[in-house]
């Protein structure tokens, strides 16, 4: 289908919300929105939706939007394909954006699709650096392809508007200007609940302190050199010590040291903590494109030429097994805190948590 | 229940090597291989083909080696196979692969019926996830994306249950069939294929259909020419200049990049552990 | 029951490929079992693929089969410490057609080898396991797999299984090798680019070198080690027998490494990046250690029957014909219909009868001589190299003085008489 593509102006973002809570992936779009809008000279939107949400648009302002969209309905209470796809794509018919962006969430990445396949236009996944060729309003963006060997730029020249996924935390959110507003366009939804295909019946919060790697700001990870379980142990201590999450590398999860949501990497989390520091990790490309983001990357492993030194920040060529607890101490010492427990035991810092 | 379940052939990502004066993929250097996730979606296909019977098709988009695949899935259980291969396919992004899919479902639809689609959660070459959902939105039944159980489905009254795994948790949601499902590797592991499936597979010979055996095909909305997105540039990730490697014995070493670490004394302090 | 076959080929090695390729092109429904992720992924060869017996199964092969560069020369080193003695063949007429002989990289050959054997019709299996044959009134009437619901039958079973056939052991048909029946052998790939390749070797792109290495690479050991040249990458490896890695407390790795930063190799890895490492088994018991080969309804073929020639480091030729030999057996066997021991035998009697059992037989004792005689590899080699200096060191004395001072070095330390026996033996079990 092709289109008039000068119909079509302004940055979107879409603001996704849990339970009346913007999440933080929403908000730091704005920022790279309001970056391109400025440069094409447009308005940046916020696009909500949800029930009972409209108190959230200040924040939204604040955050850095021009202008926000709201459809405040109870059927969007939950966020629901069928539903949300409609509003979107009534919105995007109606008011013709040329770009817009969505977190690369669950729920993003599956509204994002069925967007891009209602009003026919492209997207482009996962994407971790935006530019725009102002002249021809073109959207520059970039992203890392089969797992993480190659970077592309996609481009989308004849469709509007040009969409695009975007991983939390791969950018960085703008201070939030107290006061700031804006233009709110309220719209309604046409849909009734009796016509839905889809029910969201209940939302199930993991039981067991969900681990959150994603959110995380210090992550300790352990790899494959780590060997055994007794060598996790010691790992999970020093995380322990440092009050950091404890991540792993693919062949650990594999090797049943810990569960699937502790993996970091291609098939796992893709995370970007302030801290990361790897415990025998090689550094595969697969584990790479999971943590290169992180702000400052240590990484400890025997072997000088694991490619992990080339990704981290500081390198440690050591055996993990005499510097881990070493470190572990320090930080206790430092941070004054006695080991957890008492049934940690002293004998090489063996303990049955981990 | 006829299950269809959309799966991919891709290069082992593993392997691959990028050539490093064109910039472009060596994929000669890389196995092909089914991509992992679909794997799983296969599998699950043939578990609820266990429980509630009918029959398991999958149906893949791609080059006729594709074919090998598609044997893999045979293996897994799957009962037929359907590859779409043109050359007017090529060159397709999701929106025009999820067209030709899409068309292909179409066709089967009409002959056998489809109560419910499976497809991974994401191919590890692209790695978009887009293909799935674009699928359902054309066929305008519910995408239910990220799902990692699967229950209650009532063949009868046409409905089924699934979790669907969210950053917090999971959701339980209720839809009708047909819908369409991405799963992810959690849902299942993939059983040891018994020695009939292998043999069978090894055989088996998957039906292949062109442009030309679909129906009202709109050649516009296909391959390349189909394809809103294109590849602008190509290059490979920036490498870093390496780390600063912190020299001496493991007490040196940790006393040094405990000043590293202690330049952020607050981040260490402040209960900020989410586990 | 399920399936039935005429053939089960466990291993899609050279042997089992070539059996299942032959009996295929014959007609016969073959099931090739192979317990690889793929045909050559756990394989391991230093690298020469010999054209005839290759040619005799595919014709013309070369045009199509992934092949690394046809060998044109032929290196022989002598080494010591800080010296070697060398020789060589150089002949450009090894690089046209009908060539002499090819480097491959196994993964990608057998690959193709079995693909071309299911073009054939036969069904290759791959990442599944023979465990063990059925075995019915002492006769093998299929193989079980570690598969569920994993038995299949067929009326002949081939074992291909690789040299350590525990297969053909667990029939009885041989003991566990012993450790001087078999060499071990590790090697490496090292990635190097073509140009470096064909600078340092002097050829150009599609020729290759092959470098049979004896003397100080085993430090002394009974063994060789290779150096062959890829397209774009080295073949590096080293083996003695196992017995000898025993004795000198030796482990393989320590080996291969001190073959690659020896200084008479170092120079030509230079810059080279290991891409695989690998170790196997050769079998070089040769001709004594030869199993039986046929039972009802089961024949055992190539690197399994420890068809190798040690010296001349041949194995997937031998591999390969008697794959082919025993198809043609079993073809026969079909046609009449019985596969009892009685008929099948007519494999082992055409594989005495090829070269594979002439070059077995005419080497019969070498690796035994060889092993219970250290002094060729530990002494003579040095000896070689010392007398090469002391020939070609300028240093005013008379090339006459010089050749005399050479044989009375040669004989010096052990006395005439053990040097002239040590030569008479050598030449008895290599003539
Ligand atoms: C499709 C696909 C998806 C994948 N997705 C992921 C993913 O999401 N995440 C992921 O992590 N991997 C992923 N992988 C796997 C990835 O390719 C690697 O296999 C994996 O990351 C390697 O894990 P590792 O570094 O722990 O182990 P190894 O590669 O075995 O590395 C162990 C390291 O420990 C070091 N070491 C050993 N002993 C010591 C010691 N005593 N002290 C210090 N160091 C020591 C060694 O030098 C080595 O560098 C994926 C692979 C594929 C094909
Ligand atoms: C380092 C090295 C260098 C060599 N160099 C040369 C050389 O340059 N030229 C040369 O001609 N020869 C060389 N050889 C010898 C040659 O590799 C062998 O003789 C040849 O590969 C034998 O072929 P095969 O088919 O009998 O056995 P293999 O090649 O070992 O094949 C056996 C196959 O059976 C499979 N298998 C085993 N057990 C089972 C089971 N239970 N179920 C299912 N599948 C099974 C294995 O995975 C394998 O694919 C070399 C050997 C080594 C180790
Ligand atoms: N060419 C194709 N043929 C069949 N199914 C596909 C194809 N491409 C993608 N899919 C399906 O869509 C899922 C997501 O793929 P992608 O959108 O490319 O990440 C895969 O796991 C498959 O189930």
């Amino acid at each position: 289908m092709r289109v008039n593509i000068d119909d079509y102006r302004g940055v979107w973002v879409f603001m996704e919300q849990k339970e009346g809570q913007l999440l933080d992936v929403g908000l730091e779009l704005l920022a790279a929105g309001q970056d391109l809008a400025r440069k094409l000279e447009v308005d940046v939107c916020g696009v909500l939706l949800g029930d009972g949400v409209k108190p959230l648009t200040n924040q939204i302002f604040e955050a850095g939007a021009d202008k926000v969209y709201v459809i405040d309905d109870p059927i969007l209470k939950f966020y629901r394909t069928e539903t949300y796809m409609k509003a979107v794509g009534d919105l995007v018919r109606k008011y013709k954006p040329e770009i817009f962006l969505y977190g690369a969430t669950s729920n993003g990445k599956d509204l994002a699709s069925a967007v891009a396949t209602d009003v026919l236009c492209g997207l482009t996944a996962d994407t971790t650096l935006m530019d725009v060729n102002v002249e021809k309003r073109l959207f520059e963006a970039s992203r890392p392809a089969f797992g993480g060997n190659i970077m592309a730029t996609i481009l989308c020249k004849k469709h509007r508007p040009q969409m695009a996924t975007v991983r939390p935390k791969v950018i960085k959110r703008l201070p939030p200007e107290p006061g700031r507003t804006g233009e709110v366009v309220e719209e309604v939804i046409t849909l009734k609940e009796e016509d839905l295909k889809t029910k969201v019946l209940e939302i199930v919060k993991s039981s067991k302190k969900a681990v959150n790697l994603e959110e995380a700001d210090i992550i300790v990870a352990a790899g494959k050199g780590v060997k055994d379980a007794k060598g996790f142990a010691m790992v999970a201590e020093l995380a322990e010590a440092m009050n950091a999450t404890l991540g792993a590398s693919r062949d650990v999860v594999e090797a049943g040291l810990c569960g699937h949501e502790r993996q970091v990497g291609q098939t796992g989390a893709t995370v970007t903590p302030k801290v990361y520091v790897a415990v025998g990790i090689s550094g595969a490309i697969q584990h790479l494109v999971g943590m290169q983001n992180a702000e400052l990357i240590v990484a400890i492993n025997s072997d000088r030429e694991a490619p992990i030194f080339q990704a981290a920040h500081y390198g440690i060529e050591a055996d993990a097994f005499t510097v881990v607890p070493m470190l572990t101490e320090a930080f206790r010492k430092e941070l004054s805190r006695e080991p957890a427990g008492e049934e940690t035991e002293e004998t090489e810092g063996v303990t049955s948590r981990g | 229940m006829h299950i269809l379940v959309c799966i991919k052939q891709v290069p082992d990502t593993k392997i691959i090597k990028v050539n490093p004066k064109t910039n472009t993929l060596d994929r000669s250097s890389a196995p092909a291989i089914l991509n992992p996730y679909d794997a799983h979606a296969v599998e699950e296909a043939v578990r609820l083909r266990k429980i509630y019977g009918g029959k398991v098709t999958v149906l893949s988009m791609g080059p006729p080696q594709a074919r090998n695949a598609i044997r893999k899935c045979v293996e897994i259980g799957a009962d037929e196979g359907i590859l779409i291969s043109d050359r007017r396919f090529a060159g397709a992004d999701t929106l025009a692969t999820s067209y030709a899919l899409f068309k292909a479902v179409e066709k089967i639809q009409k002959t056998d019926g489809v109560d419910l689609i499976l497809c991974g959660k994401h191919a590890i070459d692209g790695d978009t996830g887009q293909t799935g959902p674009g699928v359902a939105r054309r066929l305008g039944i519910p995408p239910l994306t990220c799902v990692i159980r699967v229950e209650d489905v009532d063949v009868e009254n046409r409905t089924l249950k699934v979790h669907r795994k969210v950053e917090e948790g999971y959701e339980v949601i209720a839809s009708t069939l047909p819908s369409l499902l991405t799963v992810e590797k959690e849902i299942n592991e993939v059983s040891w294929a018994p020695l009939p499936n292998m043999i069978r597979a090894a055989r088996y010979e998957p039906s292949v259909w062109n442009v030309d055996d679909l129906d009202d095909v709109d050649i516009k909305q296909l391959g390349l020419k189909g394809s809103p997105t294109i590849v602008g540039k190509m290059w490979p990730p920036e490498k870093s200049k390496g780390a600063k490697m912190i020299s001496g014995d493991p007490a040196d070493q940790t006393v040094a990049v405990m000043k590293i670490f202690m330049k952020e004394q607050e981040l260490f302090t402040k209960a900020g552990r989410k586990n | 029951m399920g399936d039935r076959f005429d053939v089960i080929v466990v291993g899609a090695g050279p042997a089992g490929t070539s059996c299942a390729y032959t009996a295929a092109k014959s007609g016969l429904n073959v099931l090739l079992i192979e317990r690889g992720e793929y045909p050559g992924s756990k394989n391991v060869m230093g690298g020469i693929l010999y054209r005839k017996q290759m040619e005799e199964i595919i014709p013309e092969f070369w045009k199509e089969a992934p092949l690394e560069r046809p060998v044109v020369e032929q290196r022989f080193w002598f080494m010591d410490r800080e010296s070697m003695v060398t020789s060589s063949y150089k002949g450009l007429e090894w690089g046209r057609e009908p060539y002499n002989n090819f480097t491959v990289l196994r993964a990608k050959f057998d690959q193709w080898f079995a693909s071309k054997a299911v073009e054939q019709g036969a069904l290759l299996i791959n990442e599944t396991v023979v465990t063990e044959c059925i075995v019915e009134d002492g006769r093998v009437v299929g193989v079980r797999t570690d598969r569920p619901d994993g038995d299949v039958y067929a009326d002949v079973v081939v074992l291909a299984d690789g040299v350590n056939s525990l297969l053909g052991k667990s029939l009885g048909f041989h003991k566990e090798w012993k450790p001087d029946e078999v060499a071990l052998t590790v090697m490496e790939v090292m990635n190097l680019p073509k140009k470096t390749i064909n600078e340092r070797f002097n050829v150009e792109d599609n020729q290759g070198v092959s470098i049979e290495i004896f003397g100080d690479s085993t430090q002394g050991l009974l063994g060789t080690a290779f150096l062959y040249t890829n397209k774009d990458s080295l073949n590096i490896g080293v083996g003695t027998t196992l017995s000898g890695m025993i004795k000198k407390k030796l482990k393989p790795y320590h080996l291969l490494e001190y073959v690659k930063t020896h200084p008479m190799v170092k120079p030509y890895l230079e810059g080279g990046e290991t891409a695989e490492y690998l170790a196997h088994l050769i079998p070089e018991g040769g001709y004594k250690s030869v199993p039986r080969l046929v039972g009802d309804g089961v024949v055992i073929v190539g690197d399994a029957a420890q068809f190798v020639n040690a010296i001349h480091r041949e194995g997937s030729n031998m591999a390969m014909s008697s794959g082919k030999m025993a198809a043609e057996a079993i073809v026969r066997a079909k046609e009449i219909g019985d596969f009892t021991e009685r008929t099948l035998d007519h494999y082992r009697k055409e594989l005495y009868r090829s070269f594979v059992g002439k070059d077995l037989k005419k080497y019969k004792d070498v690796t035994h001589t060889f092993e219970d005689h250290p002094q060729y590899m530990a002494d003579y080699i040095p000896m070689l190299n010392k007398a090469a200096n002391k020939f070609f060191t300028v240093d005013g004395s008379p090339k006459k003085q010089k050749q005399s001072d050479i044989i009375k070095g040669f004989t010096k330390d052990k006395g005439k008489i053990t040097v002239a026996r040590d030569l008479i033996r050598a030449w008895k079990v290599m003539k």
